[in-house]
């Protein structure tokens, strides 16, 4: 087990390696570089211009700049925005607090809603009750949460004209106003994610509730309740609980458009700024970050496998 | 029967919805009507910005995001009056210049009551240090403005509150340059500390002191007790307490920002569809001020593609487009509405409305026009004309505009096919000629020819960056310089007009399609703001004051 676990660890490095190149390469193929945009709509000479791309070092050869950032992030420094000057490790640490902050909270919502509700259509198979659950799912589905946002915050505003605060209160120094601003957006992302998790959770179940064990403990007359819960839901978590971690992984920085509407000052809005500027160390800092996250929840998600389903072993 | 309640239910509701969201129309508050109220001091004047400056540097930035926030913070040797933008006025200067007969050396006194916010004094050696950083630049210093201050030859400072500005010829927008908003009055100790230490830090002798800030979020300021300034009764400026700057790029959540009264007011501009929700929502807590705006597209073509080499098709591109139908119409949905020239219209350059009637293109006979264009286009041999049109993938003004420009072309037989890419990607190609025909965009914080003509200077020389359309012009270049060196106002006007002539009609070489409108719709709580032509300027906010609510 110890080898296993040190092997996925040591293959994360080729992973996010491969990550890095394809983000240097892919950013520098776009047309476009942040001196032009700094300068888009005013008289600026071109020896100006020239200038800057000079003092940024965007004039030396791809190559070298991709030497350059890559020895300096194997010793962790990410360097400085080419847009604000600032370090890239600051400008990240700003946002991150609050991006885990409404992941977490999102995906706490999502499992209150989902599983409870996924276990009941599930058992309740084909009934009413199953009819307005997946109606539920279905339509947390289709409506982007972006979307389901702007219709909360206009339904506030013209009922109690009241809007979510527009700018960020860490939880310790205010917990109320903390909440009131990432409650509404929780709701939104976290509505659409229940509703992939409900619908995970909710095959899951019926399929093993086919199984010969549950037929087996019903045989020998568990009262139904414990069945449900101990040996149809237990055994069909592992589905679910892969869904929920990788959800909770892209929430962090994937809520761009949710980003906005609400105006938190998140990482998915600093990484589509930093797209737009063209500001190469900020990007690849933010993707190979996103990357590390997802490749450690994964890995994360097998190891809990292990607690969940105590016959996979790895050697 | 199932089927046709739903519809009926459906039918229902979105009359509701449409009678809640209809906008009635913007009421109006005049600036002036607040000037006869008495300012009222204290209050935190919260507003929105809707983007974000990369560095706090206003000698190296262009973005209005820098401005907003920042330069409150500080003074500039003359600013704009804030009771009439069409004033200069002394800051930290004592007085208006002294020039000399020949008009080569300006000499200004300084106020000798100017206290950095560390609490140093000002004097000539922080002015004559500021402006060696905008004119004279290190290799390591990025300034933007440089060009514009290319008349100068030296700056000196005799004694502690004198300057004296040597020019190496007369000019007539110097005067106008010294008020430049961006011009901000740095210590020369910090410059001498660190020439880049102004693009991480704030400290400035202006009426608001730097308190904090979170990138991505918000700004906050708070009065400096030791201004100078005082208004016309004497009472020390600036009236508000602090203001906060909250960043917010989204254009939906800055109209939630001021109707849920989070903010009271964005100062670039709003589109008329966002004023009206505003106006709808908020009633009579709802102020507006709208105005000219010294912002325009033009239509560049590729001059040194085939399809615009010959001057024929240029001035048929020009000709198709009914710009006086075209502002009525895209006046209602964005952000633009007045026919201009290359000077924005009713501006103090602008050519009057019969005289600009009578150029190529701006006729208020749209079909006479087309006629025309139809016919030139025909002896160049060009009658199917087909081109790429480059755009930004920004809505507001550039799709309506650019789907306009497209119908206006598609009248007289020109195919063009809109193309809009990401600003980064859409500058990359606008910049090094990767185009057919682009649609431009150009801001100034000022009515300058100076300004407003550099885009006409040849590609090869001063134009090379800023001359799109890629033409050298000799002819043009000289008519350039001589309406620079004019300090006659009236002789500089007749030199522009000459050129306004030249270049969109003689030569064709590019021509604006509609000047901007600024709408600024904000809580009538907030006083003693002026909108300007422009959304650079008068952004100090020391005359800003909040009634009570």
């Amino acid at each position: 087990m110890r080898r296993y676990v040190f092997g996925r660890l040591l293959l994360m490095i080729p992973t996010l390696v491969g990550v890095a190149i394809l983000t240097f390469v892919i950013m520098r193929a776009i047309p476009g570089d942040i001196v032009a945009l700094r300068y888009a709509g005013s008289s600026v000479p071109q020896d100006v211009l020239d200038q800057e791309r000079r003092l940024l070092g965007l004039d030396k050869p791809i190559w070298t700049q991709f030497a350059d950032w890559m020895s300096a992030a194997a010793r962790l420094d990410f360097g400085t925005s080419l847009w604000t000057n600032g370090s890239v490790i600051e400008e990240i640490k700003i946002r991150i607090g609050l991006s885990i902050e409404l992941a977490i909270i999102a995906t706490i919502l999502a499992i209150a809603i989902a599983v409870p509700l996924g276990v009941i259509a599930a058992v309740r198979q084909d009934t009413w009750v199953d009819y307005v659950i997946r109606v539920f799912s279905i339509a947390g589905l289709a409506m982007p949460s972006f979307w389901i946002g702007i219709l909360m915050i206009l339904a506030l505003i013209v009922t109690i004209r009241w809007a979510p605060p527009v700018t960020f209160t860490p939880f310790l120094v205010d917990p109320l106003a903390n909440l009131a601003q990432l409650v509404l957006p929780a709701v939104a992302v976290g509505y659409r994610y229940s509703a992939v998790a409900l619908r995970m959770t909710r095959s899951s179940v019926l399929e093993v509730l086919r199984e010969d064990y549950v037929r087996t403990a019903r045989a020998k007359g568990v009262r139904e309740s414990l069945v449900v819960m101990r040996h149809a839901l237990r055994n069909s978590l592992l589905p679910v609980v892969t869904v929920i971690s990788l959800e909770f992984a892209f929430l962090i920085g994937g809520l761009v458009v949710t980003e906005q509407v609400f105006n938190l000052n998140g990482l998915g809005k600093l990484l589509v700024d930093a797209v737009a500027h063209r500001d190469y160390p900020l990007i690849q800092a933010l993707v190979l970050l996103l990357a590390s996250i997802f490749v450690f929840v994964n890995f994360l998600v097998d190891m809990l496998y292990v607690v969940l389903d105590p016959r996979i072993r790895y050697s | 029967m199932l089927h046709r309640r739903a519809f009926v239910i459906l039918g229902t509701l979105t009359l509701v919805l449409a009678a809640c969201t209809q906008a009635r129309p913007a009421g109006t508050a005049s600036p002036t009507q607040a000037g006869a109220e008495q300012p009222r001091a204290g209050g935190t004047l919260v507003f929105v910005v809707n983007a974000e400056s990369g560095t706090f540097d206003g000698h190296r930035e262009t973005t209005f995001a820098l401005l907003h926030p920042i330069a409150p913070h500080y003074s500039t040797l003359y600013k704009w009056d804030p009771n009439d933008l069409t004033k200069v006025l002394p800051d930290v200067a004592a007085a208006m210049p002294e020039i000399s007969a020949d008009k080569l050396t300006w000499t200004i006194k300084l106020r000798t009551d100017v206290k950095f916010h560390d609490g140093t004094a000002l004097t000539s050696e922080d002015i004559v240090a500021t402006y060696n950083k905008i004119i004279f630049p290190p290799a390591s210093v990025i300034s933007a403005r440089q060009g514009a201050y290319a008349a100068v030859d030296s700056i000196e400072a005799p004694n502690p509150s004198t300057v004296v500005f040597k020019l190496k010829y007369a000019t007539g927008s110097f005067q106008a340059n010294l008020a430049s908003p961006w011009n901000f009055i740095y210590s020369a100790a910090k410059l001498k500390q660190d020439i880049k230490w102004y693009e991480k830090n704030v400290m400035g002798t202006g009426p608001f002191v730097y308190v904090s800030n979170v990138k991505g979020s918000e700004w906050v300021a708070k009065k400096n007790p030791d201004y100078y300034g005082k208004d016309k009764n004497g009472v020390k400026l600036p009236y508000l307490d602090g203001y906060k700057g909250l960043i917010i790029t989204d254009a939906t959540a800055e109209v939630n920002a001021i109707r849920s009264k989070q903010a009271m007011i964005e100062f670039r501009g709003f589109t008329p569809q966002q004023r009206d929700t505003l106006s709808s929502a908020l009633g009579t807590s709802l102020a507006i001020q709208e105005g000219p705006w010294v912002c325009v597209n033009y239509i560049v073509p590729n001059i040194k593609n085939p399809k615009f080499a010959d001057v024929r098709v240029r001035q048929a591109l020009n000709l198709a487009i009914d710009r006086s139908t075209g502002g009525e119409q895209l006046a209602k949905q964005t952000i633009v509405k007045d026919v201009g020239g290359l000077m924005r219209p009713k501006g103090p350059f602008a050519m009057s409305d019969a005289d600009l009637q009578k150029l190529q293109g701006f006729s208020r006979d749209g079909k006479a026009a087309k006629e025309q264009a139809k016919k030139l286009l025909a002896d160049a041999g060009a009658s199917t004309l087909s081109f790429k049109f480059l755009n930004r993938n920004i809505d507001t003004p550039y799709t309506p505009v650019a789907v306009f420009l497209i119908d206006q072309w598609r009248q007289v037989g020109i195919t063009a096919t809109h193309e809009q890419k990401d600003t980064a990607a859409y500058t990359a190609d606008r910049n090094s000629g990767n185009f057919e025909v682009v649609l431009d965009f150009n801001c100034d914080f000022l009515d300058e020819p100076d300004l407003q003509l550099a885009k006409f200077y040849s590609a090869t020389k001063l134009g090379r960056g800023l001359n799109y359309a890629g033409f050298d012009d000799a002819d043009l270049d000289r008519m350039i310089d001589a309406q620079s060196r004019e300090t006659d106002p009236e002789k500089r006007k007749k030199l522009v007009w000459d050129i306004e002539k030249y270049a969109m009609e003689t030569k064709a070489y590019q021509y604006p399609v509609l000047w901007w409108y600024r709408i600024v719709p904000y809580l009538n709580v907030v006083r003693g703001w002026k909108i300007g032509s422009n959304h650079y300027y008068n952004q100090q906010l020391e005359t800003v004051w909040l009634a009570a609510s």
